[in-house]
């Protein structure tokens, strides 16, 4: 084997403060590392278990279930909701599994990713992007829920359920900011361990997850969407229930502005620290 | 392209230690100092003060190093603890940024810094080979061409559907072990992988190495091991104290470098221990002058002075290292004598004078320290005396017993003569030879 045909056959120069032109590259190549990391996290979070990996289903089904008592049969919040009030909570609770479990995996994912970070050189945006991979996996399972309840509704999506993919693609995008902002901090401000758990928890009620974002008054829309997860949600609630649960878009372009802030800032920020994780750990 | 494949130019590495790194661990704390500061240095500013100087302490771990390294060549590190040894491969294989200085890179650069970096208890040896080696930076393709070789190599191939959790810590290191070993780089940076595993195993490891070393690739090796340092590598860099201070032919470096390790006495900060501090220590002749050699036979003296804080059941305790820092002696003062440091306060000067030894030719080092009798250590320094004996030969022979004869620093003496006395002739069956002794 020659030394032309290897990937990584490359000339750098190591210098304080030099920014990486290669870097993006980089992440490209090691997209094998990726790939097995997120492999790696998927295989042993369920050994050792007895249903295996049914227990992503499981979980969010049984807070749909959960949901749909409190908010549509006991709140009573469903008042004009013209499709099955299972269907809104599903379409709130699965783009919000995915944003709380990739905030809450890659936060931490440079910590507990650390003996690699210091004995291996690899582009380290891989280790919060390994675990949005295994979120997605996660998400992918529990879209099955989707299905069944419309199967289950027999309700027949209209051409919206199209642009599903986009807001996957979005709800993803609005989780990776803050995730890899809390992940390059959190190094060396330990605190943000706890901040983040907190957050989620407080997110789930602000955000319109068990209730669509329609019960909020109009005049403080616009304010409510600024917490990026509404108008993802409600992009979500679009695509299923097509024309009965319309977007609202000043709400929704607001919520994308916030999305794109939060990833550039995270982007940065990372990037900035990411030199140092190794003296840190 | 140039020959060059690494090349380091005033290559600096800078950490920042003492009060700032430990205090800002939590974001309060960052947060009130901050705010501490503002006002501080708002009330400087309106009085019209200077900056005060900041309670931050820097450190040096590498400084203004240079060197040049052509392909194919096998280079190797060493240096003792603390030296900056890792932080240079660190640098190298670019897990930590130089401070100032630059280092061109032409190729690709594995680095071995850890037996199974990444292994993952739950998962198996099959799968733990996968994940290892796309961490180490394999290839698919490279990996599944290897496999059955990795495996093969590692001897574990019963097991290796078995999660390593369950494995043996060999196996574990054997497996480990073989993944690196088939690592295919242009660039090979490895961090005394060697000092794991069985003599046997390590044995298979350097071949294995040497292979490596053989097929044309440029290896950068740090070890503690002389004899695999002088096997596996024709040129050394000797780093001392963040310097790198030799840069040759490896019997030079050696010889340099266990030169430099006599010469670095106690000229560093002690600090102290809660209720007792070790002060200064040398080692000192039958006149009590200070000296850094020391002649084999006669006893080991060492001055000691401590201050001790009046607490009781205290002990004085040296361990003796030998060049590979591997404890060989120890001595405690309370344990073995029964005599504790002294019950009242103050500062004292003792004469430690340990028996006669026949230590091997080489160098040596005594870690200090005083201990509350078996619960904990008070103060402890590492490398209080560091000496050297020039020669040994027990019972007056014309033949130096060295330490990297690698048999060990002490040279055995008889407590009577010596005799063989013949029990049958060669070729006897193995029964008859065990027939019991006649004369």
């Amino acid at each position: 084997m020659s030394a032309s045909d290897r990937p990584f056959s490359t000339s750098v120069v190591l210098e304080a403060g030099r920014a990486d032109r290669q870097y993006w590259q980089d992440l490209w190549r090691y997209r094998e590392l990726l790939l097995i990391l997120a492999w790696r996290d998927v295989s042993v979070r369920y050994k050792q278990t007895v249903v295996g990996i049914a227990w992503a289903f499981i979980r969010p089904f049984l807070t749909t279930v959960v949901f749909t008592v409190v908010f549509g049969h006991l709140a009573k919040v469903q008042a004009d909701t013209p499709i099955p009030y299972a269907l809104v909570v599903i379409g709130g609770l699965l783009p919000w599994t995915l944003f709380a479990s990739v905030l809450g995996d890659a936060s931490n994912s440079v910590i507990s990713n650390g003996n690699l970070i210091s004995k291996v050189y690899f582009p380290r945006l891989i280790v919060p992007l390994a675990t949005m991979l295994v979120a997605l996996i996660d998400f992918a399972i529990s879209l099955s829920i989707l299905a069944g309840l419309m199967v289950w509704y027999g309700f027949v999506p209209g051409w919206q359920i199209l642009l599903l993919p986009a807001f996957v693609a979005l709800a993803l995008l609005a989780s990776l900011g803050p995730a890899i902002w809390v992940a390059a901090i959190v190094v060396k401000y330990r605190d943000f361990r706890f901040v983040v758990p907190f957050v989620l928890q407080f997110g789930l009620y602000v955000s319109p997850v068990g209730f669509p974002s329609s019960v909020v008054p109009e005049r403080w829309r616009l304010l409510y969407n600024l917490n990026p997860m509404v108008g993802i949600i409600d992009g979500f609630r679009w695509c299923i229930a097509g024309g009965e649960s319309p977007l609202y878009w000043p709400g929704f372009l607001l919520s994308l502005g916030v999305v794109i802030f939060f990833l550039w800032l995270g982007i940065s920020t990372f990037r900035r620290v990411e030199r140092g994780f190794a003296d840190m750990i | 392209m140039s020959d060059s494949v690494i090349s380091a130019e005033g290559l600096s590495k800078k950490f920042v230690i003492g009060v700032q790194a430990q205090q800002d661990a939590l974001l309060r704390e960052a947060v009130t100092r901050g705010a501490r500061t503002l006002v501080r240095r708002g009330v400087d500013l309106l009085k019209g003060r200077s900056e005060r100087p900041s309670r931050t302490e820097e450190f040096w771990a590498l400084r203004d190093i240079n060197f040049d390294i052509k392909r194919g060549e096998l280079v190797s590190i060493v240096g003792r603890n603390g030296a900056g040894k890792s932080t240079l491969l660190k640098v190298l294989s670019r897990i930590t940024e130089p401070t100032e200085g630059r280092v061109t890179i032409n190729g690709r650069v594995n680095s071995l810094l850890e037996v199974g970096t990444g292994f993952h208890p739950e998962l198996t040896g099959r799968e733990n080979i996968f994940l290892n080696g796309a961490i180490l930076g394999m290839s698919r393709q490279e990996m599944r061409r290897q496999f059955d070789e990795i495996v093969e190599f590692s001897g574990v191939s019963k097991f290796i559907d078995t999660p390593v959790k369950r494995y043996s810590v060999g196996m574990y290191v054997r497996l480990a072990f073989a993944v690196a070993a088939h690592v295919e780089a242009e660039i090979l940076v490895i961090d005394e992988v060697l000092a794991v595993g069985d003599t046997e195993f390590q044995a298979r490891c350097l071949n294995r190495m040497s292979e490596v070393a053989g097929s044309g690739r440029t290896v950068l090796f740090v070890s503690h091991n002389f004899a695999a340092v002088s096997a596996l590598t024709r040129r050394s860099i000797v780093l001392e104290g963040g310097r790198l201070i030799f840069d040759g032919p490896v019997d030079a470096a050696l010889a340099h470098y266990t030169s430099t390790l006599v010469k670095s006495g106690p000229d560093r900060h002690w600090g102290h221990g809660k209720s007792s501090s070790l002060i200064s220590a040398e080692l000192v002749d039958s006149e009590g002058m200070p000296t850094e050699r020391f002649v084999p036979g006669t006893p080991l003296r060492l001055r000691v002075v401590l201050e001790a804080s009046g607490m009781r059941g205290m002990s004085l305790e040296a361990i003796l290292r030998d060049q590979n820092n591997l404890p060989v002696g120890f001595y405690s003062s309370a344990v073995f004598n029964q005599v504790p440091l002294p019950a009242e306060a103050g500062r004292y000067e003792c004469l430690l004078s340990l028996d006669a030894f026949q230590l091997a030719a080489g160098e040596y080092g005594i870690d200090l320290q005083t201990y509350f009798t078996n619960v904990i250590v008070d103060h402890r320094v590492d490398s209080a005396v560091r000496f050297s004996v020039d020669t040994c030969s027990p019972d007056g022979i014309a033949f130096n017993f060295r330490q990297d004869y690698g048999v060990g620093p002490l040279a055995m003496k008889l407590s009577g003569p010596l005799e063989f006395v013949r029990i049958g002739s060669v070729g006897v069956p193995d029964d008859l030879q065990l027939a019991p002794r006649t004369s």
